[in-house]
């Protein structure tokens, strides 16, 4: 069985313990770093990481994008989204295209 | 255009002419596999930007929802509340093969957070509004998980058509044109051998006679 897990500030995080997510907590680059390789390694299948945090440790981020498992997905923090998790279906489609074309209106 | 260097010979010209058979026959495996995994891909792209833009709002809700739910409670309590929750979620995968492309599919089971009293905590001590919170939360789930199963769907999708398109493109412009060109160098070499031939043969059948012929006289 997997879990899922969750990394992000506090007030952001905190519901999704609720809800039976694994929650790391976390306010700087390196926590996040550390969490996403914690979680990794603690048989998550999906980390959802807020769109702050996940700019700090884009490299990180990008390393798990060919790997099956786990599948790293942005979510908006409380201050509202950034935009960052559509940026990143854009570049996949841009991957295989060669060309933006779905968001071509916006 | 560069040729591979082989000796011009008619064996070699029958191994190129095999494998220029077969590379055109991967080209158009290649070619056909790309344009299909471009179908479904676009189809999972388009899905998963909508479920994307509900999760996206869905999330700013409840997150406005828990800002409410923390003005009315004391930072305390909400941890407490919220810290223990009744199960855990728990994920199950199976793979699923698109042009084979392995992609996962999450199989969840919400354990106790879909379940009407779901609430991890009493509710003498906590107010309605995280509550509220709490259930609007648990009801983005599912879409959610679907949201990480199609990004990384995507992902890995997008990987495979790279990949196949930088194949079909390395046989279109390089091997086969490079194949096509060794072939042709090959076949002009042959041939110039066998006029080279012939005109010896002519020049030394033309010595012949004319030996005879003064042999005679």
């Amino acid at each position: 069985m997997y879990k899922i897990g969750v990394i992000g500030d506090r007030e952001s995080a905190l519901g999704f313990m609720a809800v039976g997510f694994t929650v790391r907590i976390a306010e700087s680059a390196e926590d996040a770093a550390h969490a996403l390789k914690g979680l990794s390694e603690e048989n998550c299948a999906v980390i959802f990481i807020t769109e702050e945090l996940a700019e700090l440790i884009m490299e990180d981020i990008q390393s798990y994008k060919d790997k099956t498992l786990p599948s790293v997905v942005m979510i908006p923090s409380k201050s509202g989204s950034k935009g960052v998790g559509m940026m990143n279906i854009k570049k996949s489609v841009e991957r295989a295209v060669g060309a933006d074309i779905l968001f071509k209106n916006n | 255009m560069a040729q591979i260097r082989v000796n011009p010979t008619r064996m070699e010209l029958k191994k190129l002419k095999n494998r220029l058979a077969v590379a055109r026959r991967g080209h158009k495996l290649l070619k056909d596999k790309r344009d299909e995994l471009m179908k479904q891909f676009l189809d999972v792209v388009r899905e998963t930007k909508t479920v994307r833009e509900k999760v996206e709002t869905a999330l700013e809700k409840s997150n406005k929802s828990f800002a409410l739910a923390s003005a009315v409670t004391s930072p305390k309590v909400m941890t407490e509340a919220l810290m223990l929750p009744k199960k855990e979620v728990s994920l199950d995968i199976s793979e699923k093969n698109v042009m084979s492309v392995i992609v996962p599919v999450f199989h969840y089971d919400l354990g106790g957070a879909q379940q009407s009293d779901g609430y991890n905590f009493g509710l003498a001590f906590t107010s309605g509004e995280i509550d509220a919170a709490v259930s609007e939360l648990s009801e983005i789930l599912p879409d959610m998980i679907k949201l990480a199963e199609l990004e990384k769907s995507s992902q890995l999708m997008a990987e495979e058509i790279e990949k196949t398109r930088r194949r079909v493109n390395a046989l279109e412009h390089v091997m086969i044109p490079q194949i096509e060109e060794t072939i042709k160098s090959i076949t002009m070499k042959l041939d110039e051998n066998e006029r080279g031939n012939l005109t010896r043969l002519m020049k030394v059948k033309d010595m012949m006679i004319k030996a005879q012929l003064e042999g005679k006289n």
